[in-house]
């Protein structure tokens, strides 16, 4: 049997707790490969907003590093730091940059087994919005199984609402 | 020459040097349009000598009081201070994002405020993406705040804002009223700003940061207690009717004399701190609108404002003055509004700059800049990464406009 093939989707802020939960559920033998996105619109908005200045930003003033240089490297490092502490260091590194849910969907498009995914990790907001829209979205489109897991404690089954009085109906579906 | 193809030239002539200004073609300094189209007004005779001769003598304190700042907060980059901020709220932060969020709200209302908004987009931000990088937080909600904040959080002072400087000199009012009058609109903008942000952010601000070894430099103690003393400075001249200019000018010869000595800025930095391309395209910015204005621009413009301080009439001052600003550039948008503004008298000069300061939010970078960034962007073929950004302003602009303006007029009210 071929190996399983497994793309862990590293996050900032959630990463350390998605790679602990990810490495109790790795199987042995398995090919894994960490992926990290950076948006392409913060170095964007950033860039943009010294156009908005007017040239006001002009000569030695620009900073000594671009906003991308400085999110490429931190992009790397992040990953490194990664796989360090899944203990991998065979694992394949994948830094892409642009709409982060579309290109996480490109990275696991073909022959991938298993996404792994942190949830967003608010515990606040259990309910059909507990996933941001963008993981909503990888979660709805991802062409692979998904292992959804949380960053830090899941919530205790206390966090269930109670059940609603006898008699209540869910309101109709709109679609 | 009949006034409307006096006009029809200097409109074409505000366009093509609003363009340039934006596209920069081979990177040329924008005063490269618009000193030669300033020129020209005056060499047609569009623009009367006299008037021309007036405006820039109007504008003279503003631009060198622009000059003392631009220069003040290059140093206390080359002083550390900036980097120390960083620092700061990476520790202070204690790897908790929501914290980290609410000292960049700080530290950036606070740079703007006192440096002005170029030391918060040139300088600021990227020591707040480095340091969010460093922590390896997500970095969307603290570099958007900076971008937001840089504009809404620039009502505060005269030298918050070039806007500002500019009016400060047409509304009659000292630095101390001036400020008085705008503590409570600039406190309302930020409220309005941390709970939009906030929520809009919620999904972004989870997690926690790694803990960060502690690096600290040592803090720019000369750098902080030379800034804190220009902005006491700022008061004090403004008390003794003396120009606060002088303060800055003041604030930005202490720094640059150790600064040269112990060489942290060469003559040469100093130069080019002070944007003299820069300087010069607002003088001729000044002088070309002046031309649009005298020509029929004007008197629409005084047609459309509205009179009094009643607090209908502050908020469409602000309103137009937002959408002004992000029709062409807050720059020749709170030029053309002046005029009309101050004969309105102070508090419709401070409702132009809510309106001009806080409306370049809603469309990324404010101005028909926006439509040629936007076309720039498509010929690379790149796909646009705008809409969250355009969502963001949506959801803030008019929140604070309508806030900023209702604080400005319980303001005006207080202060009598």
């Amino acid at each position: 049997m071929p190996a399983m093939r497994i793309v862990i989707w590293v996050v900032e802020g959630t990463w350390q707790g998605c790679i602990d939960a990810a490495s109790h559920s790795l199987p042995a033998g398995a090919q894994v490969a960490l992926l990290h996105v950076t948006p392409s619109d913060v170095a964007e908005v950033a860039g943009a907003a010294t156009t908005g200045l007017l040239g006001r930003a002009f000569a030695g003033r620009r900073p000594a590093r671009s906003f991308q240089d400085v999110a490429d490297a931190a992009a790397s490092e992040l990953l490194a730091a990664a796989a360090a502490r899944l203990g991998r260091q065979d694992a394949a590194l994948l830094r892409r940059r642009g709409r982060v849910e579309r290109e996480v969907i490109r990275a696991v498009a073909e022959n991938v087994d298993l996404l792994v995914v942190a949830r967003d990790g608010d515990h606040s907001r259990l309910g059909p919005h507990s996933l941001g829209p963008t993981t909503r979205f990888v979660v709805d489109h991802a062409p692979c199984a998904v292992l959804l897991v949380w960053p830090d404690e899941p919530p205790g089954i206390e966090s269930i609402p109670p059940p609603p009085p006898p008699g209540h109906h869910p309101p109709p579906r709109r679609d | 020459m009949p006034g409307p193809i006096a006009e029809t030239i200097a409109g074409l002539l505000l366009v093509a040097t609003l363009v340039s200004a934006v596209v920069r073609p081979w990177g040329l300094p924008e005063a490269l349009v618009a000193v030669p189209a300033a020129g020209l007004l005056l060499l047609l005779g569009i623009l009367p000598l006299g008037q021309a001769g007036a405006e820039a003598s109007s504008l003279a304190p503003t631009i060198g009081f622009l000059a003392a700042v631009l220069v003040l907060a290059n140093l206390c980059d080359r002083f550390g201070l900036f980097e120390a901020a960083g620092t700061w709220m990476a520790t202070g932060s204690r790897g908790r994002p929501v914290t980290l969020l609410a000292l960049v709200f700080a530290i950036a209302s606070t740079v703007t405020a006192v440096l002005s908004l170029d030391a918060t987009v040139v300088l600021l931000t990227p020591v707040v993406f480095a340091t969010v990088a460093r922590l390896r937080l997500r970095a969307k909600p603290h570099v958007y705040a900076c971008t937001h904040l840089a504009n809404s959080a620039s009502l505060l002072l005269p030298v918050s804002n070039l806007t500002n400087l500019l009016a400060f000199s047409a509304s009659g009012l000292s630095f101390v009223r001036f400020g008085a009058t705008m503590a409570l609109p600039w406190l309302a903008a930020i409220a309005v700003e941390w709970l939009v942000l906030r929520r809009f952010f919620a999904v972004d601000l989870v997690g926690h940061a790694e803990p960060v070894s502690d690096t600290r430099g040592p803090v720019p103690v000369f750098a902080c207690v030379v800034v804190v003393l220009t902005l006491l400075g700022f008061f004090v001249t403004s008390l003794f009717h003396v120009a606060p200019a002088f303060a800055a000018l003041g604030g930005a010869v202490t720094l640059a004399v150790p600064a040269l000595v112990n060489r942290r800025a060469t003559v040469r930095d100093i130069g080019l701190a002070l944007e003299v391309p820069f300087l010069a395209f607002v003088l001729a910015l000044g002088l070309i609108v002046k031309a649009v204005s005298v020509h029929g621009l004007g008197t629409l413009v005084t047609h459309l404002m509205p009179g009094g301080t009643s607090l209908g009439a502050l908020l469409l001052i602000a309103v137009i003055a937002a959408v002004l600003a992000n029709l062409i550039n807050n720059l020749p948008a709170v030029l053309l509004l002046l005029p009309a503004a101050s004969v309105a008298g102070p508090g419709a000069v401070l409702a132009v700059l809510i309106g001009v300061n806080t409306g370049p939010n809603l469309t990324y970078v404010g101005s028909l800049a926006t439509l040629l960034w936007r076309r720039v962007l498509r010929q690379r073929g790149e796909e646009l990464p705008l809409s969250e950004f355009v969502r963001l302003g949506a959801l803030t602009v008019p929140l604070v406009l309508v806030t900023a303006t209702v604080a400005l007029w319980v303001s005006l009210r207080l202060m009598g």
